[in-house]
This record gives structure tokens, sequence and C-alpha cells, in this order.
């Protein structure tokens, strides 16, 4: 008895610090969060009642809700295909060993050192939609070297103008990626490269059966982490098309919005929707690391 | 158990100003900190504000000038909550209300946008210090009407600003082959002249973001409907879905074709500085652009001049910034010397002549005020005087929001049929 409480009590109260915190400030709050939700607090006063799920009934019968779910879709899209395309891309160049590798690597991964809200800025500048005489940014670009058919109208698009804002997004991601695959390919052993070769696999074969088989688990990783930030973007849309914008809206520039005017039941049921959304992607991950790793 | 209270409160408090307004916060947020766990009334008044850089800065400044004569016993502690146009500052203040930590006066646009504060009882009534100051005599009877809610008024204006203003680039539209003297009787006139600007390969009417835009529709609806129809608009005399309202929006829908395409790209500044730099022939913006161009040595009525929107000649349209008295402030005294400074002429007149508006206070001296706000004065005195939409006096900030909301949407899609939709949904929504 005494010696069971000596083993696991100094871990459990150095633990407790930590358990406390996450369970108060993490789960605490999303109770509460979820709770507002269901109340009818739609202005800066307090709560008088429970009205159930009448406000996510009101949200999901709401067009610009459902405009900015499918502006999250567009987005999310847009963003994991484009950083991993190009983030696998350079990691394969560099595996493949081209010249000052040192120097790219730097390249490609600074621009995950400067914050959404700073990159925001310029590329407000660099995908202004203006055109002709009055362009800048892109739009000037592609005026001086002559492709002016590729002017268009960035963010204002109303349909696809959320896909411009996945650019600066995938500018800053894609080395992150990179870095992550470019781990990946190095922590292959170099005997089952020669193994595979002795066999008598062609290039395709070697990456088809040897290579990307072993990558599989970074690249789930890339999609989860890169997945999650997609579904969680706000500071790139505040600095480059405002809070107002309508063809940039995504649920969590609508949640500032609504918290902004007061109505809180309506913030809160939002934030419960993109919390279950980012459920919907993390939770498959989480149980196949749990398994996987039960497995070992 | 009141002060632990206070003190969490007050600790909640500063961290969501740190959280909010960055390093901002700093100089105000601090020493309130402090101030606030003694709980003692040290004679510190703080003013929560958004008037943080700018002309704004120096309004405020030359304001606590004149408070720190008035009243040498109180001690001025700035509040201000920079960033966001005020939004980012209307979160902290909300969070600092409803963990009973008001400050000891916060800013907010006279007229509807108080009636949230005013409906949750966030907010004193001040109208007995009206009648104990004379401050009813000082300030003229629209203003007072317009302040008033239910018998009582909770608010002090400190000035008066006009929103339906047309900015105009005289070398630009002589150029176009229009007279820059021309005066229009209606937005049809008008338009026939941006058809001119546009065919000299010039921005007509320059616009900004999304609020430039709600701006510009006020303005519109005004010219079409008439002073007393638009102000129908907010007390549901005014049926949104009339075919009156239709045509508006339909003049609306033409003006904004006559805009510069990067409008979402700009704030109010850009779009000022297209007229400035004469890309553009006409902007409409409130009178506190007059600071842009007198910033740039442009002189009126040579480099520029104005005029009231098309159609809306002899209305006012008008907005203006009030300080209140919280409920639960912790000095009160110091709030009363504050709005008494506010509401004096002294206060007025140092204010307004460094911020660009015009005194609320009648009895502020001036002479030495810009040639601009000296026609401002004028039409203040004279003109019918309504609230405006996009600065808070005419509607709550809720409903405010959705017609922001159906003003971007029609900005992207152009359709004036479901753009009509979405500001009679927004009225059944907020009126009600």
């Amino acid at each position: 008895m005494n010696r069971g409480l000596r083993s696991w009590a100094p871990p459990f109260l150095l633990v407790l610090p930590s358990l406390v915190v996450v369970g108060v400030f993490v789960y605490g709050m999303i109770a509460i969060n979820v709770n507002t939700s269901l109340t009818d607090r739609r202005g800066r006063g307090p709560a008088t009642q429970y009205v159930g799920f009448d406000v996510y009934r009101e949200l999901f019968a709401d067009d610009t809700f459902i405009y900015s779910l499918q502006n999250l879709l567009i987005y999310t899209v847009v963003f994991i295909v484009g950083t991993l395309l190009i983030g696998f891309m350079w990691a394969w160049l560099l595996e493949r060993g081209v010249w000052g590798e040192g120097f790219f690597r730097a390249v490609y991964l600074f621009p995950m050192a400067v914050s959404f809200i700073a990159s925001g800025v310029v590329w407000r500048w660099l995908l202004n939609n203006a055109q002709g005489d009055r362009a800048s940014g892109l739009n000037r670009l592609f005026e001086v070297v002559g492709l002016d058919f590729l002017q268009n109208s960035w963010w204002t698009h109303p349909r696809f103008g959320i896909a411009a804002i996945a650019l600066p997004a995938i500018w800053q991601l894609a080395g992150y990626v990179m870095a992550l695959f470019l781990a990946g390919f190095r922590g292959i052993p170099r005997e089952l490269h020669e193994a595979a070769r002795i066999d008598g696999a062609s290039e395709w074969q070697l990456y088809r059966h040897v290579l990307f088989p072993q990558l599989r688990p970074i690249a789930l990783s890339a999609i989860i982490i890169v997945g999650h930030m997609s579904l969680k973007v706000f500071d790139l849309i505040m600095a480059i098309a405002g809070q107002t914008n309508h063809t940039t809206q995504v649920p969590a520039t609508q949640m500032w919005i609504e918290f902004t005017r007061g109505d809180y039941a309506k913030s809160a049921a939002i934030g419960t929707i993109l919390l279950l959304v980012v459920a919907v992607l993390i939770v498959p991950y989480l149980v196949s690391t749990y398994r996987q790793e039960r497995n070992r | 158990m009141a002060t632990k209270r206070r003190v969490l409160g007050t600790a909640l408090a500063v961290g969501a100003l740190a959280v909010t307004a960055g390093c901002g916060g700093d100089d105000g947020g601090g020493s309130d900190g402090g101030d606030g766990g003694d709980g003692a009334a040290g004679g510190e008044v703080e003013v929560f504000t958004w008037w943080a850089d700018g002309s704004e800065k120096a309004g405020l400044d030359a304001l606590v000038k004149v408070f720190q004569e008035e009243h040498p016993d109180f001690e001025f502690v700035n509040g201000a909550v920079a960033g966001g146009a005020g939004s980012d500052a209307k979160n902290v203040l909300a969070s600092r209300l409803q963990t009973n930590d008001p400050p000891d006066t916060f800013q907010a646009h006279a007229g509807a946008e108080l009636s949230d504060y005013i409906a949750d009882g966030q907010v004193e009534d001040l109208s007995g210090m009206y009648e104990e100051e004379g401050w009813t005599e000082a300030f003229p009877e629209s203003l007072l009407d317009r302040l008033t809610v239910d018998g009582k008024i909770y608010s002090v204006p400190s000035n008066i600003h006009r929103a339906n203003v047309v900015w105009a680039n005289p070398a630009v539209l002589e150029e176009a082959g229009i007279d820059p003297s021309a005066t229009y009787d209606s937005l049809d006139a008008w338009i026939a002249d941006l058809e001119k600007l546009d065919a000299a390969g010039k921005i007509p009417l320059s616009v900004a973001m999304d609020w430039t835009q709600v701006h510009l529709l006020e303005t519109v609806l005004l010219a079409d409907l008439g002073a007393e129809a638009y102000n129908g608009l907010w007390d549901g005399s005014t049926d949104w879905s009339s075919a009156e309202v239709t045509d508006a929006l339909n003049d609306y829908a033409t003006l904004l074709e006559f805009t510069n395409e990067d409008r979402q790209s700009l704030d109010w500044p850009d779009a000022t500085q297209l007229v400035i730099d004469g890309e553009a022939g006409f902007n409409v913006m409130g009178d506190w652009a007059v600071a842009a161009f007198e910033e740039q040595d442009k002189v009126f009525g040579t480099d520029f001049t104005t005029f009231p929107v098309p159609g809306t000649d002899g209305v006012f349209d008008f907005l203006a910034d009030s300080f209140t008295l919280p409920v639960g402030a912790p000095n009160p005294d110091g709030t009363k010397a504050w709005l008494s400074t506010v509401a004096g002429p002294e206060g007025q007149a140092a204010f307004n002549a460094a911020k660009g508006s015009i005194p609320a206070n009648t009895e502020a001296d001036t002479a030495d005020f810009g040639e601009y706000q000296q026609t401002a004065i004028e039409s203040y005195a004279n003109d019918e005087i309504v609230s405006s939409l996009a600065h808070g006096a005419a509607a709550p900030i809720s409903w405010l929001t959705d017609i922001t909301a159906a003003v971007g949407k029609f900005g992207s899609d152009g359709d004036v049929a479901s753009f009509q939709e979405g500001l009679v949904a927004a009225a059944e929504k907020n009126a009600g």
C-alpha cells in the first residue's frame, strides 16, 4: 500500500498542476462555451433561459454561414493539396541532391518564422485586385512580364476568392512540409534503396513500393498539422481582406463578427461547430496513432 | 469578498487588454491595474477610448490639457485601446463591464449605439447633470432629441461630424469637361457627370472597404428617400421592401459601378487619397477627411472642394462621439469632472480644433477653426439633422452589423433583389 502510493504519488503530483490547468482552461472552457451556445444570450446582458439547439438551427438556415463553411472547405483543400505537392517536390529535389541544399532549406523554411498577420499585410498588397493602369502587386507583375491574361480579381472573386487566401498560407507552410518529408526521406535506411536496386526495381518501383510506404506516416502528420491550421484560419483573412469582406468569410471570422456585436450564443455555437469540424480530422488520427503504438 | 472579485475582475480585464491590444495598453492598462487593486478614490479618472493616433489622439491630448487646467485635483489616466476602428476597444470594454470593472468613462457613438448599454443597465442616466450644468441650453435642441431615450440622456457628446459630404478634385473635373463649381439637385444629374469622368479614364467615385460602402449607401438612401423617410427606416415607419427603397438601391448599384475595383483592399484614407492624387474625381466620406487634405497642404476651394451628397442639400447627416458614466464607475466624481470638461466650451473648442470636427456646444469659440469647418458649423446650425447609420447614430450595432453583411454580399454578387431581401430581413430581426 505504502510502496504503491510512493511509486505513483510523486509523478501524479508532478502532472497534477497541468491536469488542473488543462481541465479548467481547456475542457472547462469548452463546456462553458457549449453551455452558452444553448442559451438565449444574444446580447450583452446575461442569459435568461436555455433554448436548446435553436441557435444551431438558425446557423444552418443562414446562407452566409453555409457559404462560409463552403469557403472553409475550398480553402482547406487548396491549402493541403498545395502545401503537400510543393513541400514534397522541394523535399524530393533536395533529396536528389540539388546544389546548395543548406541555402534552399533556409529559404523554404524561412516564411514559417513570419506570423500570418505580418505576411498578410504584405500579401494584401500583392493580391490587390486592381487591373490595368492601377494594377499593383502580382497583377502589376503579370502586366510587366506580358502575362496580362493572368491578372485576376484574387480574393474578391465571388466563389473562389477564398482560394487566393490559401496562396500566402501555402507560401508559409510548404517549407515546413518540405522539412517533414526531407526528414522522412533521410530516415529511410540506404540499405533499402540498395536492396531494391539489387532486386531490379526501376526508379518508379523504388518510389512506389519502398519509399512512399515509408513516407505515409509523415504525410499523415503533415495533413493533420496543415489541416487543423487551415480550419482555424483567421489572422490571415483579417490581415488581407478584413473581417466583413463577404467573399473570404469563414466560420472563424463570422464568430468574431458575432462576438463583437455581442451575440454570445451565436459566436459560441460557431465555436462549437469549428471544434467539431477539427475533431473530425483529429480524432481518427489520434485513434490510428494509438493503435500503431499499441501494436508496436 | 467584494474586493477579491474586483481584483480578479481587474486582473482578467488587464489580461484581456494585454492580449487584445498587445503593447498598446501598457501605459493606461498597467497603471489602472494598480489603482483598481487599491480601490481608493485617489482622484484618478480612467478615460476609455479608441483614440490612439492621428487627429483623434491630437484631439484627446488637447482635451486632456483643458481637463487638467479645469480640474487639477484629478489625474487623467489614458485607457485607450488601439486598433480595429474601435472594435477591439469595444470587445475589451464589454469584458470589463461584464466583470464589474468599468472604466470611469468610456467613449461611444452618440445615439442608437448606446442602446445596448442602456438596455443592460450599464450606463447611468445623466439628465440631472444636464439640468445642473445648463447643457440643455448649450446643446442644440435637435441634438438633444437624438440623445434622449425614454426621456433620459445617457451620454455627453464631445463633437459633431457630418457624414453626407462629397470631396472633389477640381483639376480632375475640369480635365473631364465638368464645371467644378456645379451643384447637383439629384443623384441622376451627378451620375451624368460620373459618366464623363469614366469616359475620361478617371475613377469617377472612389470608395473603400465595406463600412465606407455602408456610408455611401446611407447617403444614397438619404438622397432618394428624403430626410423624413430616411428617419422612418429606423423607427419602422418606412418600409424597407418598398419601391422607393428599391429605386435607391438601384441608384446605389449604379454608383458602385463607377467605383474603383480594388475597393475591398482600401480603407477610407486610401480612397480619399485617390481624390487628393487626382486619380479619382469624387469621394463620399465624413468630414474627418478634411484632415487628410489639410495635412498634405491642399487648399480648400482650389485643390479640393466639398458639397453635400447630391439630393441631400439642406440635410446634415450627423454623428457624434460621446462619453458616459458607467454604472459602478470607481470614481464618479472624477467622471463628472471629465464630462463637464468634455461638454464645456473650452474643452469642445480645443478638442474639435485638433480633431477636425465641430463643437456640439454652441457656446464654444470657433473663430479660428478651418474654412471647411466653418461651412459645417453653418450647416449644422441651419440644416435639418438626421442620424448616420454607418457611425452608430441611427441603428444599434447589431442592426448595423447585419446591414454591413448585406452590403458586403452585394459588393461581390451585385444582385439588387437579394440585397433588398437582406436589408428587409435585417430590419425585421432588429427593429422588432
